[in-house]
């Protein structure tokens, strides 16, 4: 059945459009502007002249820090993530005391804890553990908050796994280790995947538990570290910009080649 | 569903009789390092906030007991009431423009044509930015000197400092936020629109109903669950806006778009009241808390239990 065209639709998508490309636009347009050109042309017009300047400042900098320092958090964070809700999930949905079922529900009430409401006491937390100023700081609550949704999607995963397939092996003696890592984790991939990518947007855009975490620039992430640029460079708008553009340049190469993984991570992250 | 486990449950009894049922079963043991985990940074942090709550404390001498002392403040403190009003606007500003923009992008997209696919594409990149990178972003933007309103004002007069009066800082806050997670929530929503059976179409077509009698009559009803999960993460995410708030307005003009978390943040990890800005903490994780449930109640997460049926 063929359909007339929708021009509505057509008008308001192209509004959306600009209202979508105009500002990115802007960011990369900018990137490439000398200092001076800004100040004379605005954030939109084509730069009169083109530079590289400013992401040889932006690289020449502390920013290359500040991205390894996000790389090493967002590992840990996965890290821990996987290896403490793998078990969690495992043991919600094939465990059969009541404790098992209360601490679903435990998890699930977790969902519901802004990290804003519990900064203050985990301030408190991190500097009894003398943990302030490292990334550790940052890698062990950020770990914590991903773990609610993470054992949600795990749960999900783990359910659709065969009954029969459980009862096999229990048949065969295998131990509950055993079922885990032979049938568990090689059939639940695609959640682990999930909750892998998850956690890693949620280490990658967090920014209030490093701004109160962290102090030093050893220990500084990407966020905060452009937070910082607003005013280290001041009036110098292409080289924030250019720090603005390659912020984004690790999620794009995961965009480019785990688009699929990258969206469940995302719908993931919105359970936040 | 009900006929089906009942008949799962008979073939298994043999089975069931060979082996016993807590073979193979992992006890509670296995959650005990994730639950430690998330108790020792999650759960006891909730305690601590409800203690602190109740304390006066700089963070350098030790917390003094004061009682409902800082609960009683709330009463008398102008700023954390207009806080409060600030908070429910830039929710109710957030859902008002990212629901119906995401319903529409997202019922949109559904579509498989294959410019809609190039352009759904297009529509995904501002999620790739951080939200300090998003809010950097529009700072820029809208700078009052360097910005955009700079050059319109040169244009059509005005001194073009859109974010330096309290309801355009308001509104910047609502297009910033809308930016970033338009593309979120239209996802949700193309996923949903998906779903829907095309039948439901088809027979509305014969029945002469137009696209918009189908789209109200139809696709609306049928994303209901949609619009409650999405509505709930607009809400949630409105009540915890922080790092946006930093960037773009710092809580000015003035107090002008200082929200709860905002507040929180400068009473506890500027001026030091600690034991003040627990109390605002609390009132925030006692709202979350609240809006989540209802997502609990109107979503039927609650209910997931109930896929365990016959294991």
């Amino acid at each position: 059945m063929r359909t007339r065209p929708n021009y509505t639709a057509a008008v308001m998508t192209f509004i959306w459009l600009i209202i979508i490309s105009v500002p990115l636009y802007a960011v990369v347009v900018t990137a490439f502007k000398p200092q001076a050109g800004y100040i004379t042309d605005g954030p939109l017009s084509l730069p009169s002249s083109f530079t590289l300047d400013n992401i040889v400042t932006v690289l020449s900098g502390d920013f290359p820090r500040y991205v390894l320092n996000t790389l090493v958090v967002t590992a840990m964070t996965v890290a821990i993530v996987m290896v403490l809700a793998v078990p969690v999930g495992y043991a919600v949905v094939r465990g059969q005391s009541w404790l098992t079922s209360s601490v679903f529900r435990l998890f699930l009430l977790g969902l519901a804890i802004p990290s804003q409401a519990v900064v203050i006491p985990l301030f408190l937390l991190i500097n009894q553990l003398g943990l302030y100023d490292t990334l550790w700081a940052v890698a062990l609550p950020t770990a914590a908050f991903a773990l609610p949704v993470s054992v949600l999607v795990l749960t999900g995963a783990m359910r659709d796994i065969s009954n029969e397939l459980y009862e096999a092996m229990a048949l065969d003696g295998a131990s509950p280790g055993r079922i885990l890592t032979t049938l568990v984790i090689p059939l639940s991939k695609s959640g682990i995947a999930t909750i892998g990518v998850f956690a890693a947007l949620q280490a990658w855009n967090g920014f209030l538990f490093p701004l109160i975490f962290t102090q030093s620039s050893s220990a500084k992430l990407v966020t905060t570290g452009l937070y910082d640029y607003i005013a280290q460079y001041g009036a110098n708008v292409p080289a924030l910009m250019a720090a603005v553009m390659l912020s984004a340049v690790p999620i794009l190469l995961v965009y480019l080649f785990a688009r699929r993984a990258l969206v469940a991570g995302l719908m993931g992250a919105g359970g936040k | 569903m009900v006929s089906l486990t009942a008949t799962r449950r008979v073939t298994r009894q043999p089975e069931a009789r060979r082996v016993a049922p807590s073979v193979g079963r992992p006890g509670v043991v296995w959650a005990l390092p994730g639950l430690i985990f998330f108790a020792v940074f999650a759960v006891l942090p909730m305690a601590g906030v409800a203690y602190l709550s109740l304390t006066d404390w700089n963070g350098l001498s030790s917390p003094q007991f004061v009682g409902l002392e800082n609960w009683a403040r709330f009463t008398t403190d102008p700023q954390i009431l207009q806080s409060i009003w600030l908070t429910a606007v830039l929710l109710v500003g957030n859902v008002a423009v990212q629901m119906p923009i995401s319903i529409l992008l997202g019922v949109w997209a559904a579509g498989h044509q294959r410019n809609r696919a190039v352009l759904s594409a297009i529509f995904f990149l501002p999620l790739l930015l951080s939200t300090a990178a998003t809010a950097i972003m529009w700072r820029q933007l809208l700078d009052p000197n360097f910005g955009v309103p700079a050059q319109l004002a040169a244009v059509f007069g005005g001194d073009g400092n859109f974010v330096g009066t309290p309801r355009g800082a308001m509104i910047a806050l609502v297009i910033v936020t809308s930016w970033q997670f338009v593309p979120f929530h239209s996802l949700l929503f193309q996923g949903a629109a998906r779903a829907i059976p095309h039948t439901l179409y088809q027979a509305a077509m014969i029945d002469g109903a137009g696209r918009v009698r189908q789209f109200f009559s139809i696709t609306l009803p049928q994303l209901r669950n949609t619009i409650v999960t999405s509505g709930t993460f607009m809400v949630v995410g409105g009540l915890t806006a922080f790092d946006v708030v930093l960037v773009l307005t710092n809580g000015g003009p003035g107090t002008d778009t200082t929200i709860l978390p905002f507040r929180m943040y400068r009473e506890a990890f500027q001026t030091y009241n600690y034991g003040y800005g627990s109390a605002i903490a609390l009132l925030l994780l006692i709202v979350a808390t609240a809006v989540s449930l209802l997502l609990v109640r109107l979503s039927g997460y609650d209910k997931m239990q109930s896929t365990q049926e016959g294991v």
